[in-house]
């Protein structure tokens, strides 16, 4: 396993606050992560933890608030977030993965477009990437032809191959059952065990104890309590994390 | 399976499913027969039946003027392939002008906007005279003499590719917007999203609406007629002046008929191909 880097964090976000119309989703939300850390984002349905990490990635406009990525300001007006996005993976809960392109030319895709790579390079890494997944002879396939766990697996892998420096994973296991989830959690094991740093908003809370470094419990847009993973789940101090805890285990 | 592998309860339904089925063509068979017979009687019976007979259903007329019409449809068959090209060029650059969202090219967006609007309620006849007698009607010199069939194939172009890029829009707008957010997560920009994700799969889901749009344009290259180009419809016209009957213009149908049938078919089956697909559940 890979030691964290602790002397300058990969991400900081400080005070993000997301309004939809007059709901405010997020109310001041600040994070830390450090490089090779695992974050687990848990709290309810509707918490805003897909809002913060599409915060993170942009994909969603900040209300208030501030994020740097590797001590670069992210969230300064001008920012070129095409390229942002280019270095922050983002996985979906419902893989959405590209239809009319194998999963083969889904992971090459943004490695040619984004990255500029030559088809000949991109072929070997995306290869290499499937290879690992197991989906190798299956590269050609199309993503409607293969199980929901190899889907996800794949849209993991189409992020990762671009070796984002910070990986957000958003419930992406949440639309597999048991077996197919326990895949998706292996791959991102063998991730977390090179070194990729990773926040994961997640329902796997079993998982999320066990590799996990650090866990952070959203309550209506506010974090009601973090803490390492160990000492989170054993004793945790807020009433109302206690009662989510015993809700959900 | 074998009849001696089957349950006596399957064996039982399944007599009577084939019964059934045998039942329902009869049935089919005969209800259609009834109707062919009392139409046709209806129709023998009206009391100018024998004139329109001879006016219309003339065969030494119809061997006669063959030649000609079959010759004007070979300028229909052209016009209708280079229609069909421009058409698909300029509907899909309209569709894609009309989805821009850098600020710099509004007025594009707006003119391709204006276009769709104009041409598609204009009838494709007036925009025909507009087109066939106007551009000569300017008397640019370096143009020479326009052939009515070229002018023909813009005025089409110009009406059919403002139907045409509605239905790339729509199919633009059909696809889920979580491909483009995953391609935007990706680092994707907004146009390489769009060209490389959206526009391939929104090609593919609007090619039975194309084809229908195709069927019409079949039809619709008789209309280059009205400006003088010989085709099926003028050659007709000729042949019916000449034998003064009127059989030529239904022999200019039947080919136009004969053409649409396979499109037709295509598209059916293309159609029932896709709706397949998405019930057995393809992603998105």
């Amino acid at each position: 396993m890979t030691e964290i880097d602790w002397s300058k964090p990969r991400l900081l976000a400080k005070n993000i606050r997301k309004n939809f119309d007059d709901r405010q989703v997020l109310k001041g939300v600040d994070l830390e992560v450090y490089p090779g850390q695992i974050v687990a984002l848990i709290g309810s349905s509707g918490s805003g933890k897909s809002t913060m990490l599409r915060c993170l990635n942009l994909v969603e406009e900040l209300s208030d608030g501030q994020i740097w990525l590797d001590g670069d300001e992210i969230s300064r007006p001008g920012v070129n977030e095409d390229e942002v996005r280019a270095d922050i993976g983002l996985v979906f809960q419902s893989y959405n993965l590209f239809a009319h392109l194998s999963i083969l030319e889904n992971v090459k895709l943004a490695l040619k477009v984004v990255q500029k790579k030559s088809d000949k390079e991109a072929t070997e890494i995306a290869l290499d990437w499937l290879g690992r997944i197991g989906l190798a002879d299956k590269a050609n396939q199309y993503p409607d032809k293969l199980s929901g766990g190899q889907q996800q697996r794949t849209a993991i892998v189409r992020a990762v191959a671009l070796n984002p420096k910070l990986l957000l994973l958003d419930e992406v296991t949440s639309a597999l059952d048991p077996e197919l989830s326990g895949e998706v959690l292996e791959l991102i094991r063998d991730l977390k065990n090179t070194g990729t740093t990773i926040v994961m908003a997640t329902h796997e809370l079993g998982f999320a104890r066990e590799f996990a470094d650090w866990v952070i419990f959203l309550d209506q847009g506010v974090i009601a309590e973090e803490g390492e993973a160990a000492d989170f789940f054993a004793h945790p101090k807020n009433a109302r994390t206690k009662e989510f805890l015993t809700r959900v285990i | 399976m074998s009849q001696s592998e089957i349950s006596q309860a399957q064996h039982a339904r399944e007599t009577w499913r084939v019964s059934r089925k045998r039942r329902s063509t009869l049935t089919a068979v005969l209800s259609t027969l009834a109707f062919a017979v009392v139409a046709w009687l209806l129709l023998v019976n009206t009391p100018g039946w024998s004139r329109v007979q001879t006016s219309f259903f003339d065969w030494d007329t119809a061997v006669k003027a063959f030649p000609r019409v079959l010759d004007g449809l070979w300028l229909n068959l052209r016009v209708l392939f280079f229609a069909s090209i421009s058409v698909l060029v300029v509907a899909l650059l309209l569709a894609l002008a009309t989805t821009l969202r850098n600020p710099a090219l509004t007025p594009i967006r707006l003119l391709a906007k204006g276009y769709i609007d104009l041409f598609r309620g204009t009838p494709l006849i007036i925009t025909l005279y507009l087109v066939g007698f106007g551009i000569p009607g300017l008397r640019i010199e370096a143009f020479g003499r326009i052939a009515p069939e070229i002018l023909g194939t813009i005025a089409l172009t110009l009406t059919y590719s403002a139907y045409v890029a509605e239905v790339f829009r729509a199919g633009i707008e059909s696809i889920h917007p979580s491909q483009r957010l995953a391609a935007r997560s990706l680092g994707l920009s907004y146009s390489q999203s769009v060209r490389l994700v959206v526009l391939p799969q929104a090609v593919r889901k609007v090619v039975p609406p194309l084809m229908n749009d195709f069927v019409a344009l079949q039809k619709d290259v008789g209309l280059i007629s009205v400006l003088g180009a010989v085709d099926a419809v003028r050659g007709a016209q000729i042949e019916v002046a000449h034998f003064a009957n009127f059989t030529p213009y239904i022999l200019a149908g039947l080919f136009f008929v004969l053409l649409a049938i396979p499109t037709v078919r295509l598209t059916d089956w293309l159609s029932a191909r896709m709706a397949k697909r998405e019930q057995m559940g393809t992603v998105l």
